[in-house]
């Protein structure tokens, strides 16, 4: 008799069960056999007869192994998996998962490859974006307790928001019982001379107050004290961190060191921190109440920021109803300054960035929306994969894994494909922040501050696990559903009616969310577009606009001032290539302005409710040739318009229409604030100021020009004409190629004017449309994203649609089905796709693209030309993804495909 | 090797059913069921070891049947196989469906003879 445990345990082998349960079975079926030897002998066989038919029985195809593998691997597994009990493993059942994951994408490295890229655009879009959200809309301001921060305007009935007088600031200050303190600021530009190179710079007048209610702490030396915050006191300057390191080699002895500002001399007394921002970059401050001694006149509004800081418990309702108050009390009491002006205060974070928001949100989303593509394609690769993988899991599930576990399994590959693709994400992130923000410079408020700091990489975390179960799902549970029985199946196919209903959706949804970026990308362009073709009301072409800056020793007198412009004028006339030039206070589309009140008839000035403001352009005789604005009556200014001439003044045609409706302008009186009665001496058309597409809007849109050289001696003394005018040109060749003749001439026989902001007006144009550029720009970036990886996402699933039908198409060519026949069979199929995705896409569009009506100019958010447009590219992008695979389709030899089988 | 093949077949669809009812009146041993299948179907149907006993873990895994190791004196021991009551209900069913079957054959060849 044999042994027969011996025979059995050989058999088991294979199967390398855990010792106990082997020795179960062994025993059992070893007394199997020897009941049936037993019964053979005892019906006659002979001893080795019986044992012969007793082990044949049971090799028989050596089946008992065979058929215990499904069984029994189940129960041999599991204690070595779970150990003490299902709960206490889950560590343990990670890092399983996690070794196997990487295993796996390892082992497919161009799957892996394909997935991560995909993914990475769509994590990078969205980290980038956010990482600009994050640094414009939601990181605090760089103050402590930013929310108290408030900024506190001045209000009439033509602006909104305006610039405060300093008398009001100053009234507010005391009166007030809402803020802890108030600090006011002045825009302003100084002229460096005296140690080294002269250099224009950029800072502002501010009070004493300001970097306290800010809450800023000089990182050397002092603040402003308040007695050096008045007329007549000694210069003192504090240098931002920017200008002490790069001027003065951050030198440790720098304060009580004299600097010479505007010709006049300051002693430095502080340095500010590095991480220090107040509404631009600056590189000194001065205090304010030295600026000028209109400072102190109620009707100079040079452009005065205040600050507030809300005492802690004080709501902003409660400070704008105390202030509202406070102003009526000042209209009340100075009805010639401030009839009609109230105040108005807003959130300091709201002030500055509060305008971008729903630009930076649409962004985001349509970000998000490449996000959902990115992951439609890397689930259509899965599903793919997972059909390929299906025997794999049908093995697993034979051997007693659970659904859940296979899910768990598949989706920790997935997180562990999306982890990967954060890593690239946050690289394209970095690097695509830095190149769109270069390229559409100065569009974004606190753009310094967008960087990649916790905040975002938590963002990209968690985007990147939601990412990894998103498109995990769907190919985890069709991959856990298999049947093992039929897929275990010599050449079964699994279950591929699910997977292809699941692509089918992935594709549609896919181009659907493609239609609306295009649409989105495709308006802003049109908006961009029409724009461009507005006509401003001058020529804008071959115009350079720069500033310049005059020698401190002719500041001393109005009338030197006058006569250094000219000479400069002449100078730079004589430049090979400049056909004429002119000055300007103010250059249109440039953020810039400056109104002045006027009124008719022959009475006293009027309180200043009841005055009408106009643009206000000081210039020199050729400003409207060098601008090509063109003259439409009467004539413009000659040199003999001076000082002791009549004073005279041109308007625009909106100007002459809405102040002297059916009359001829030219011969009127009008009568303007500080300067007086002004003859109106010729027309001029209309300048868009305000902006390609705002100025049609825009409140005061009036214009009057004001010759150079009768600006009286008060105004001449006012910051803008002393700090300096801007300098126009118009050259024959490319303007900027004068620019080192221009610095040269301008700089003058005391080489101590320097020229600075140098822009061509084209420059400026494209500036005044830079946020729209921005946002135009990263639109065109998504949707094209988007429709490549919807048109590969498409070939894709067409591809493998074909490569499941080969039998079917190779039946039905063998059946008599023309190529052209196949080729439409298959080519309907992806289309069919593609049309309800598509018609979805554009419905949904036709709502979304409503949130951007604000952002277009010319063109409505339904915009049926648009929509079309998007459409047909979409159409001609899927059928050329289509038509691939479909033409493929038409090279099957039917007795291959037949013989496939 | 037909007939064994044909045998297999046969067996695969019907197992659960012969060994589930077996078990219904009361335990058994894996080798008195596979005697029992012998007689009963008078040597119609065999189940060797090599295949009654995958069958036998695989219904004991689905917790229709449930095997015990039972000593009794003077023997070695065996593990008995008991109808769990989930088991009971599966047989219920898996004979109504039987019986379904038997019977659709039975009018289809009838009329094959008539």
């Amino acid at each position: 008799m044999p042994d027969w445990k011996e025979e059995i345990t050989r058999r088991l082998a294979s199967l390398k069960l855990a010792p106990a349960r082997e020795a179960e079975i062994v025993e059992e079926v070893a007394q199997h056999l020897e009941d049936r030897h037993q019964e053979l002998v005892a019906g006659g066989a002979t001893e080795d007869e019986a044992s012969r038919v007793a082990v044949e029985e049971l090799s028989d195809e050596n089946l008992l192994a065979r058929g215990l593998r499904p069984v029994e691997q189940e129960v041999a597994l599991e204690p070595g998996v779970l150990g003490g009990g299902r709960r206490g493993n889950i560590l343990a059942d990670l890092g399983q998962d996690l070794r196997y994951g990487f295993r796996m994408l390892r082992k497919n490295p161009g799957f892996t490859a394909v997935a991560v890229l995909t993914l990475a655009l769509g994590i990078g879009a969205n980290t980038a974006v956010f990482s600009v959200v994050n640094g414009v809309l939601l990181r605090p301001l760089p103050y402590p307790e930013p929310a108290r921060l408030m900024m506190v305007y001045e209000k009439s009935a033509e602006f909104g928001q305006m610039s405060v007088s300093y008398p009001n600031f100053l009234d507010w200050r005391r009166e007030n019982h809402s803020f802890t303190d108030m600090g006011a600021f002045l825009g302003d530009d100084f002229n460096f001379t005296g140690s080294g190179q002269p250099e224009h710079l950029r800072g502002g007048f501010i009070s004493a107050s300001l970097l306290p209610v800010l809450g800023v702490n000089p990182l050397m030396g002092r603040n402003f004290l308040p007695q050096e915050d008045q007329q007549g006191a000694g210069g003192v300057v504090v240098l931002t961190y920017g200008l002490w390191k790069r001027r003065f080699g951050a030198d440790s002895n720098i304060l009580g060191k004299a600097l010479t500002l505007n010709a006049k001399d300051y002693t430095v007394i502080g340095i500010l921190p590095s991480d220090f921002r107040f509404r631009y970059q600056a590189d000194l401050y001065v205090p304010l109440d030295q600026w000028n001694s209109r400072l102190h006149d109620r009707e100079t509004y040079p452009g005065l920021l205040v600050v507030g800081r809300l005492k802690p418990g004080v709501a902003l309702a409660a400070a704008q109803a105390e202030m509202a108050a406070i102003g009526r009390q000042l209209a009340q009491e100075y009805p010639k300054a401030n009839a009609g002006h109230g105040v108005t205060v807003v959130q300091m974070k709201d002030d500055m960035v509060g305008y971008i928001r729903p630009t930076l949100l649409l962004l985001l989303g349509a970000a998000g929306f490449v996000l959902i593509i990115a992951c439609a394609n890397v689930a259509n690769l899965l599903l793919a994969r997972s059909t390929a993988r299906s025997r794999e899991f049908a093995i697993r599930a034979a051997l007693g894994a659970d659904r859940r576990r296979v899910v768990r399994q598949l989706l920790t590959e997935s997180v562990l494909l999306a982890l990967g693709a954060s890593v690239f994400g946050l690289l394209l992130a970095d690097w695509g922040t830095h190149l769109v923000l270069a390229a559409v410079p100065d569009t974004l408020p606190r753009s310094q501050e967008i960087r990649l700091d916790p905040r975002v990489l938590l963002f990209t975390l968690a985007v990147s696990v939601l990412t990894g179960i998103l498109f995990g799902l769907a190919p985890a549970f069709h991959s856990s559903n298999v049947n093992p029985q039929e897929c275990l199946k010599e050449g079964a196919r699994g279950s591929g009616g699910g997977r292809h209903r699941a692509e089918g959706v992935f594709v549609v949804v896919e181009v659907g969310l493609a239609v609306i970026l295009l649409a989105g990308a495709g308006l802003m362009m049109q908006s961009i577009w029409r724009l461009w073709r507005v006509d401003p009301g001058f020529n804008p072409h071959n115009v350079l606009t720069t500033q310049v800056a005059l020698s401190p020793t002719v500041m001393a007198s109005p009338a030197a001032i006058r006569i250094a412009y000219q000479h400069l004028l002449q100078r730079v006339e004589t430049i090979p290539g400049v056909r004429s030039d002119a000055i300007t206070d103010l250059v249109p589309l440039s953020d810039d302005n400056s109104e002045i009140p006027f009124w008719l008839g022959r009475g006293p000035q009027p309180p200043q409710d009841q005055m009408t403001s106009a643009m206000f352009y000081i210039v020199s005789s050729d400003y409207p040739r060098v601008m090509g604005i063109p003259l439409l009556k009467g004539r413009f200014f000659t040199d003999h318009d001076t000082l002791a001439s009549t004073p005279v003044v041109v308007i625009d045609d909106v100007m002459a229409k809405h102040v002297f409706p059916g009359q001829d302008a030219v011969g009127k009186q009008i009568n303007l604030m500080v300067v007086g009665p002004v003859q109106i001496v010729g027309v001029v058309g209309h300048v868009k100021h305000w902006g390609l597409e705002a100025d049609d809007t825009a409140k005061v849109r009036d214009e009057i020009y004001f010759p150079f050289l009768q600006v009286p001696d008060k105004l001449m003394s006012q910051s803008q004409a002393v700090a300096g005018l801007t300098l126009v040109l118009r050259t024959a060749p490319d303007p900027l190629s004068v620019v080192s003749a221009v610095r040269a001439q301008v700089a003058g026989p005391t080489e101590d004017q320097p020229i600075y902001g140098v822009r061509t007006m084209e420059q400026i144009i494209a500036g005044s449309l830079a946020q729209r550029r921005f946002t135009m720009l990263l639109l065109i970036i998504f949707a094209s994203t988007a429709l490549v990886l919807a048109a590969v996402g498409i070939y894709g699933v067409m591809s493998y649609a074909v490569s499941r039908r080969t039998h079917e198409l190779g039946v039905r060519m063998a059946l008599g089905a023309s190529r052209g026949e196949i080729l439409t069979l298959v080519v309907r199929e992806g289309m069919a796709l593609a049309a309800i995705g598509t018609l979805g896409g554009l419905t949904v569009a036709f709502g979304l693209t409503r949130l951007m009506a604000s952002l277009l100019y010319g063109v409505r958010p339904a915009d049926p030309a648009t929509f079309a447009a998007v459409s047909l590219l979409l159409v001609g992008i899927a059928l050329l993804a289509c038509y691939l695979p479909a033409w493929r389709a038409t090279k099957v030899d039917p007795m291959v495909a037949l013989r496939y089988e | 090797m037909d007939t064994k093949a044909s045998d297999l077949e046969w067996k695969k669809g019907s197992a659960e059913l012969l060994i589930l009812s077996l078990l219904e009146v009361r335990p058994r041993h894996g080798y008195d069921v596979s005697k029992l299948i012998e007689q009963r179907s008078r040597g119609t149907l065999r189940f060797h070891a090599a295949s009654l006993y995958p069958l036998l873990y695989r219904l004991e895994k689905r917790g229709w049947v449930q095997g015990r190791w039972v000593e009794k004196s003077g023997q070695r021991r065996r593990r008995y196989y008991r109808l769990t009551p989930q088991g009971r209900k599966v047989l219920a069913s898996q004979r109504r469906g039987w019986q379904v079957f038997v019977e659709a054959i039975n009018r289809i060849t009838e009329v094959e003879h008539a």
